[in-house]
């Protein structure tokens, strides 16, 4: 076991504690908490992946911008000084179940399938390939998905405003 | 046995798995859209393990860019909803938002 692996074995169970925070933790806060230290940790995977660029990526706008706006969300919905800030959980046991079926089957499915492995050892930057992608190969999904983040920022912006 | 594909795999199969759980037991609509971005993160270390192991060039990462976009565009518009929500209701409880139910 090299130190690869340790670092790997490290983030995946720090991320998959902090995801278990998030859904068995009682207040919301704490919640958003155990999230940011999960999206910490799958920015970590990345860098594991030879991702360097999502991992960046990852936390600009995962950490830096969707988590804020959830905290938004639950600061402007909740009533802060009184005891309402929890959030109560139905159907728990059914659920636990039903989903334990479902990894115990992408389980088995991971390890039976046998994956064709390309080898690659090196870590090379990968900021120039995608860029060289996005304005070449991926430029229509890129314009579209584009146009399609204006239109839904706008599109929120005028359902949030107050007296529509 | 060294980290593999496998390892990434699974990960993400358990990282999805606690995001479906906080999708159908959460009774909070906040709580409800953070586990859909723990699914949409499960989602993108598939593609970049799949990237890095399988393919030979890194169409898995830009592909994991455009669902990092799409998910910033949900969370804003689902944001903007439940504020409505709360609005409407007074209460961002989804057992209670059951107004078209017949």
């Amino acid at each position: 076991m090299n130190l690869f692996d340790i670092i790997f074995y490290a983030f995946a169970a720090f991320t998959l504690a902090s995801a278990a925070l998030m859904v068995v933790s009682k207040n919301i806060i704490h919640s958003a908490v155990g999230l940011l230290f999960s999206l910490f940790g799958v920015a970590g995977i990345y860098v594991l992946l030879a991702a360097d660029f999502l991992a960046v990526v990852q936390i600009l706008v995962y950490v830096g911008g969707i988590l804020i706006l959830l905290l938004f969300g639950v600061m402007l919905t909740q009533r802060i000084t009184s005891v309402d800030m929890r959030t109560g959980t139905l159907q728990l046991v059914p659920a636990i179940l039903a989903v334990a079926g479902v990894f115990v089957i992408l389980f088995r499915v991971i390890s039976k399938t046998s994956w064709e492995i390309i080898p690659k050892s090196d870590f090379n930057p990968t900021a120039e390939r995608i860029g060289h992608l996005l304005m070449k190969e991926f430029l229509i999904p890129f314009e579209i998905v584009s146009v399609f983040l204006l239109v839904a920022l706008v599109g929120a912006a005028f359902i949030a405003r107050k007296g529509t | 046995m060294t980290v593999g594909l496998e390892h990434y795999l699974v990960l993400s199969a358990a990282l999805f798995s606690l995001g479906l759980l906080a999708v159908i037991t959460k009774k909070n609509a906040v709580t409800v859209l953070m586990g859909i971005e723990l699914i949409l993160n499960a989602a993108n270390i598939n593609f970049v393990a799949f990237a890095r192991f399988i393919d030979t060039d890194l169409d898995g990462q830009v592909f994991a860019i455009f669902v990092i976009v799409t998910a910033a565009a949900s969370a804003a518009v689902a944001l903007a909803i439940v504020l409505n929500l709360y609005e409407h209701l007074r209460s961002i409880n989804l057992e209670e938002a059951d107004s078209l139910a017949g």
